[in-house]
Formats: C-alpha cells, structure tokens, sequence
C-alpha cells in the first residue's frame, strides 16, 4: 500500500455496494457480465476481483451474488442509509437488533422456502 | 480491493477502458422480429415469436439474464383467472379494474392478460419456475389447493392471484430464449425507430443502437419490431446515490421505448396521469421494512408496548380474526390485489387493511411509535409463507433481505421487524410503507399511460407492436409482463412472416449516427450526464407537476427544448457509458414532451387521473371523460378523441370475448 496522498474526487455514496472476497473470487467476471447497470468492470490485474465503477448505479438486486459460482465472494452491502433502518426487536427479550451492528446475533440458517 | 477509488490510490494510475472501443463502426443485424427490450416481457416476446419459426433478436440495455425491473424476481402473479382454482373469470377481473379506474385502462389488454395469464404462468413452470408448493411445506393451509397444489394471496377464496417462487424467473426466461435461438444483443442503447423512407409514421423496419461498452454502433434491419421497454423513472427525479437501493426499477429506467416510439410517429395515450412517487425509491430498500400489505399482506402490526393495531375490511367494518384478512368481506365478489398497475380500487374489489384512523390514533397516543410488524403472531404457515417464500422470491427479496436479514440474525419466529418510523399520516396509506410520505410530494411518477395499442397489440404503426406492463396503455405488474410480451411477440412474428423485406432509409440512419455520437465530439468542458438528467427532473417536477396550467405547460416545453439545444447539445461523454447515459437524457426529454403535450390536450381536471388544470379547474366535467391519445407527424402534434369504451366500439366486436377470439391466434 502506497502511502501517498492523491487528488481523488470526494467517496461516492453510497460508496461500497458490493464486497469481494479476493481468497474466495476466481475472476471469473460473471458479475461484471451481468450486472444490468455496469456497475462493475473487469480488473486490469487480471488476478485481481472485479473494480466497482459506478456504484450509484445499483439497484440492489443481488443478481451478482445470485450469479456468483463461489458463494462468500462476493456480498452486497445495502447502502448505509438503509442498513441503519432495518431494526427489529425479539420478541421475549426486547433485545434490539439492527442490520451492520457491531456485535450481531449468530445467523439464522433456514433457508428459504422451495 | 473492490473500487475504484481504491485501485487509484494503489496504484497511483487512472485504469484504461477495460472494454475494446470502435466508435464509428457500423454492425447490420438482419432479422424478422426484433424485440427492444430484452427484460420479462421482451424474453417472452422473443420465446414466443421464434416458436413462430421466425428469426429474433433482442436488443438489451443491461444484460438480458437479470435485466429489467421483473429481472430480480417475482413471488405473485395476478389476474391467474383461468386457473383451475380460480372463481373469478376473466371479465369479472377486466370489469373490475375497468370500473374501478373509471374507464382509465386499456380494458382490452387486461383481457388479454387475464385471458392468458395463466398460460403464460405455466409456461414459466415448463421452463423451471416452481409454481407449486412440490414439498408440500404448506400442506393444509388456507391458501393452498391440495390437488393441484397451487398457492394463493391476498383472497384466499377466489384463488386467482399465485404465489410464485420466482426468484429464478428471469434467468429461466432468459435460458429458454436463448435455447430457441434467439439472438441477444445485451449493453445497447436504443437510439431511434427506423422507419420506411425515414417518414414519422411510416412502416417501422427496424432501429439503431449504440453498444455501451465498445460504443459501436448497430443497425437492425427487422420486418415486424416489438417495444417491450421499461418506465421512466428518472424522469421526475434523478438521484440514485440517495434513490436507487429503495427503486423498484433500475437506473435503466429512462422512457427509452416510450421516446424512440414518439419520435417515430406512435400514438399514446393517458400519458397526462401522473401519481405520486411512491416507489421512486425515496424510502428504504423494497420489502425491507416491517409492513402489513403487499408481500406482507396481512402481517400483524402493534406498536412499541406490543398493542396491535385493529384491521378493517374494504367497507370499515371490522375485522376479529386474522383469518380475514385473507377472505373477501360481505359485498365483495372478490378482492383484485395490490400492484396491478391501477391507482384506485372500487369498494367490492378492494383489500382487507389496517384501520384508516391509523394516524389519528397515533397523533393521539393510543398507538405508540415505533411500530413492528409482528409475524410471530401468524400461524407458522403463513409467517414462513410471507417470510421465506415470498420474501425471498419477490423482486429484490432473495440477496438483498432474505439473504442479508438471516445471515444478521433475524428470526421471524423470535423477532418483530420495525416499521419505518414518520410522520403519523405515513401511515395512512397501507400499501408500502416503505414509501409514503418519504417521497418528495413534487415527485411523480407516470402512472398508466403508454403506448396506445389495438386487439393484436399493435401500435398505429405498421410494423410496430408493444407490451410490458409499465409501456402500454392498460397494463400492470410482472405477470402482465410476460402475458403481453407472449402475445405481442407472436403477433409480430405473424405479421413477419407476409410482410415486405425492411428496407431501410440510409439518410435517417446517417442523420442518427451522427447524433449519437455527437457527446463524443464536444470540448472536454461541457457538462455531464447527470448534472443534465437532475435539471430535466426540475422542470418535470416544477412545470408538469400535480398542479399545472397552459402556462407552465408550454414553458416545461420550452425549457426542456432549450436543455437540448443547449446544455444537452454541449455535455461530453469520456466513455460508451457516459455515452449511453447521456442518450437516455435525450429520451427522457422526449418522453417529457410527450407527457407535457398530453397534459395541454386534457383541458378539464381530472380526479381519477390526479390532473389538475389551474386554468380549468372544474372536476370531472362530463364532456371530458374520454380518453385524447397523441401523436406527431412531422413533427407536430396530432390529437384526437377516443371513448373510453373503444376497444368494445367499431372496428371491434361489442364484447371482450368475441374481440378476443378474433384477434388472439394461436
């Protein structure tokens, strides 16, 4: 990592809309490929997972995570405004949880129906 | 290391175009049906037509596998009326919705729709979409046939809406288009509609786009053409770094269909309705936020100290029993459904809700805010009903809140999920919550209008036929996608097969090259396409707003003329991207035309349209109940009067069912 300081223009918002699991992603770039807005391009390291270009672009469909051929490569992050807004309470301990906290709740594995 | 802040801060250099760039060359795609549009309806367009035997190609803005606002799932199809459950037929639910709308809505394509939806749903099956509950992990429920194990929502005794487990709907539509061999073109930008000797009105015989990855321009020669495009959703508002994870369309949506139609002499109708931005994405993600309605339907709701809040039915009785919910009420034939693309709904078709007094009652102190939805109060079939099959397999449900939601933790068996949190009168209106009164009261959404189209869905074109639910006139959801874009696509394909080779005009081709490309041909300092798109969203929300007069109408023209003549004329695109975006702010301007002169056509207001005319405030005049479809020739603008009973008026049969036979085919 280079410790120079550059011109870059201001972090777009929101700003990170996918992450990628570098150990995990094969670079296969199906994500890039089906993105319906190109919101990603291929890396011009070739070894390297795809470059979020536009990210005010997405819709948040998760088609690229649904795509994805090595689950955990990549996840989609709501945008933070969102992730602050989803909340919800248990019920017996009025406990409060809320979606990017800092010390979650284990997962709950079901999965979805069908 | 995923963006592109990142990378240049790394590496301390600006990463090259990944994508080979050939401006200026031109690719010729010769074929017989060619389908703008490459989302649900325009998958089905293109599936149908090559089952015809005819060649196809799509045409797609994205990338056809899971494009489209129907491209990330679906977990109801409406209007299933043939269904062998269902007790409403297809002209009580036509019927219904054309009452409901006061003859606003194309009555003819809801036929078709509930004539065939069904169909079309079956075919989705064939093509590995699970329509029924094969696992038997609802067996007994209400809303379950134990026979044909079909599911069912919102009105669990008329059975004709299906719960659907669709996350997978697009890419299954997709695989089987490109099974029969249908030619897709995926990252094009339409540009226009080429017409015989380039004529506004002429034959349509194909059309240009540009490729917004190698900015290579294409030239589709077809005999019959079918639109199949989305909304405009960025024509009110442009915002995505704030709207686009709450939208219920993409950035895509950019009124291109609607926009190379006008311009080529296609004739449109009810374009004047606007309705308030409920879903332009104001509020949180779709489905994200604990709610009662939509594909929540029925969910318990109680406010912080665990009271819950008392449901009525479509009459404001009432309702004891969480059961009812489901069921029509004394009164009700049956209950049509949310998202159908109708803004009102008559009493005897309209949903079970939470109480009207909502907001007062909050106000008021009696319910206390924040408010959960409390699925934990359901019996297990439903709460897993709602949460697990539906959310999961409604648009935008599987990753982005299934998914996300229980890798976080939540339970619906343990949990209650909280409701946004506004001000009391958000929470008058039931359906999404997650909108309501977040939404900017300026912003507006077009609401119902669209091509106008006949009994085969064609338009006044020779050559030209439309579907989709949001671009034509009388049209709907996701199912109504489908239903249209395979009976359009088949008609087109009819049409294909007599009609004369397409012969295209090479002076209008050039005259579009040329304008295409002209971002890529300014000084470096003219301004982008977003900048551009947000002030053509001011003079939409400003001049064409809920309230307008002849004045500002002809001023919002004014001004979105000099935007392209000006600022629009001089913006720069660095890449095929920015080209492509800069392109849809040229179609957005033209559908904002399109929508201001329908508006200066509708000289009266107009409550069921939301239209107000300050210079002709009187509401509902008799004399203007009647639909005014427009069109240009040469340019200008062409109106005319239609009743809103024509699709029961000569040249056509005076009933649905017998317009339908003789126009449906096979």
């Amino acid at each position: 990592m280079s410790d120079k300081v550059y011109m870059v223009p201001n972090p777009p918002t929101p700003n990170r809309v996918v992450s990628f699991d570098p150990d995990v992603c094969i670079y296969c770039n199906r994500c890039v490929e089906v993105c319906p807005t190109d919101v990603f391009v291929p890396n011009p390291d070739k070894k390297q997972p795809p470059l979020v270009l536009y990210p005010e672009e997405c819709w948040y469909c998760g088609g690229c995570v649904e795509e994805c051929p090595r689950p955990g490569a990549i996840t989609m992050f709501h945008p933070t405004q969102q992730r602050i807004s989803v909340n919800w309470k248990r019920k017996d301990t009025g406990e409060l949880y809320r979606l990017g906290m800092k010390n979650p709740p284990p997962p709950n594995t079901r999965p979805p129906s069908g | 290391m995923s963006t592109w802040h990142e990378y240049v801060q790394r590496n301390g250099t600006l990463p090259e175009w990944p994508y080979p760039i050939n401006y200026d060359k031109v690719n010729e795609v010769v074929t017989d049906v060619l389908v703008i549009g490459g989302g649900v309806a325009g998958c089905r367009a293109a599936i149908s037509a090559a089952g015809k035997g005819v060649r196809v190609a799509i045409l797609e803005r994205g990338h056809a596998k899971r494009s489209g606002a129907g491209g990330a799932g679906v977990d109801h199809w409406h209007g299933a009326c043939t269904n062998p459950c269902s007790k409403v037929t297809p002209e009580m639910y036509t019927n219904a919705c054309y009452e409901s709308m006061q003859g606003y809505t194309g009555a003819h394509v809801r036929y078709i729709i509930t004539r065939e939806g069904w169909d079309t749903l079956q075919e989705c099956e064939a093509m590995g979409v699970r329509i029924r509950d094969v696992n038997d992990e609802f067996k007994g429920s209400d809303f379950r046939d134990e026979a044909t194990k079909l599911t069912f929502a919102y009105d669990y005794k008329n059975r004709h809406v299906v719960r659907v487990w669709g996350y997978n709907i697009k890419p299954a539509v997709y695989e089987e288009a490109r099974k029969r061999g249908v030619a897709i073109y995926n990252r094009m930008m339409p540009t226009s509609l080429l017409t015989e000797g380039g004529r506004q009105g002429g034959r349509v015989v194909g059309a240009t786009a540009v490729n917004t990855r190698t900015g290579e321009f294409y030239v589709f020669r077809a005999r019959a053409t079918v639109i199949a495009t989305g909304g405009a959703g960025r024509l009110y508002d442009f915002e995505p770094e704030v709207t686009a994870s709450g939208s219920m369309s993409d950035v895509n949506s950019a009124g291109v269909g609607q926009a190379i139609g006008w311009n080529a002499g296609a004739e449109f109708v009810c374009m004047e309705k606007t309705s308030p931005g409920r879903l332009t994405g104001h509020a949180y993600a779709p489905y994200s936020m604990g709610g009662a309605h939509n594909t929540y339907h029925g969910t318990p709701i109680v406010d912080a100290d665990g009271k819950e809040v008392p449901w009525v039915d479509a009459f404001g009785r009432p309702l004891q029993k969480t059961s009812e919910r489901f069921q029509p009420t004394k009164g009700q034939p049956f209950i049509l459904g949310e998202g159908i693309g109708i803004s009102y709904y008559l009493e005897p078709f309209r949903n079970n809700a939470l109480a009207p007094d909502l907001p007062e009652r909050i106000r008021e102190g009696e319910f206390k805010l924040p408010l959960y939805a409390d699925l934990t109060r359901l019996p297990e079939v439903e709460r897993r009903n709602i949460f697990g099959m539906m959310v999961g397999n409604e648009g935008k449900t599987r990753i982005p809140i299934y998914d996300t939601y229980t890798r976080a933790g939540f339970d619906p068996d343990k949990d209650m999920l909280q409701a946004p949190v506004m001000d009391p009168e958000g929470y008058l209106h039931s359906n999404f919550w997650s909108a309501g009164i977040n939404a900017p009261p300026t912003v507006r959404s077009l609401a119902g209008g669209g091509f106008l189209v006949d009994w085969d869905l064609r338009t006044n074109l020779e050559g030209l036929y439309a579907a989709a639910g949001g671009t034509i006139f009388g049209g709907g959801c996701h199912g109504e996608s489908h239903t249209t874009g395979r009976y359009a696509g088949r008609h087109a394909a009819d049409y294909a097969r007599t009609a004369p080779e397409p012969v295209v005009d090479k002076k209008q081709v050039a005259a579009e090259k040329s304008r295409a490309y002209a971002a890529l041909k300014q000084d470096k300092k003219g301004i982008g396409w977003k900048e551009i798109n947000v002030a053509i969203g001011r003079i939409m929300r400003d001049y064409c707003g809920r309230y307008k007069n002849e004045t500002t109408l002809n001023l919002g023209l004014r001004l979105l003329k000099e935007l392209r003549e000006t600022e629009l004329a001089s913006a720069y695109a660095s890449n095929p991207h920015e080209l492509g975006r800069l392109l849809e702010c040229q179609s957005l301007i033209s559908v904002g035309e399109l929508v201001m002169k329908s508006s200066l056509q509708r000289r009266a207001s107009s409550a069921i349209l939301d239209f107000h005319r300050l210079d002709y405030p009187e509401m509902d005049p008799p004399e203007w109940q009647k639909l005014l479809p427009v069109k240009q020739v040469d340019g200008r603008v062409k109106a005319r009067e239609l009743p809103l009973d024509f699709h029961l008026k000569p040249p056509y049969s005076p009933t649905l069912e017998e317009n339908y036979q003789r126009h449906a085919g096979t």
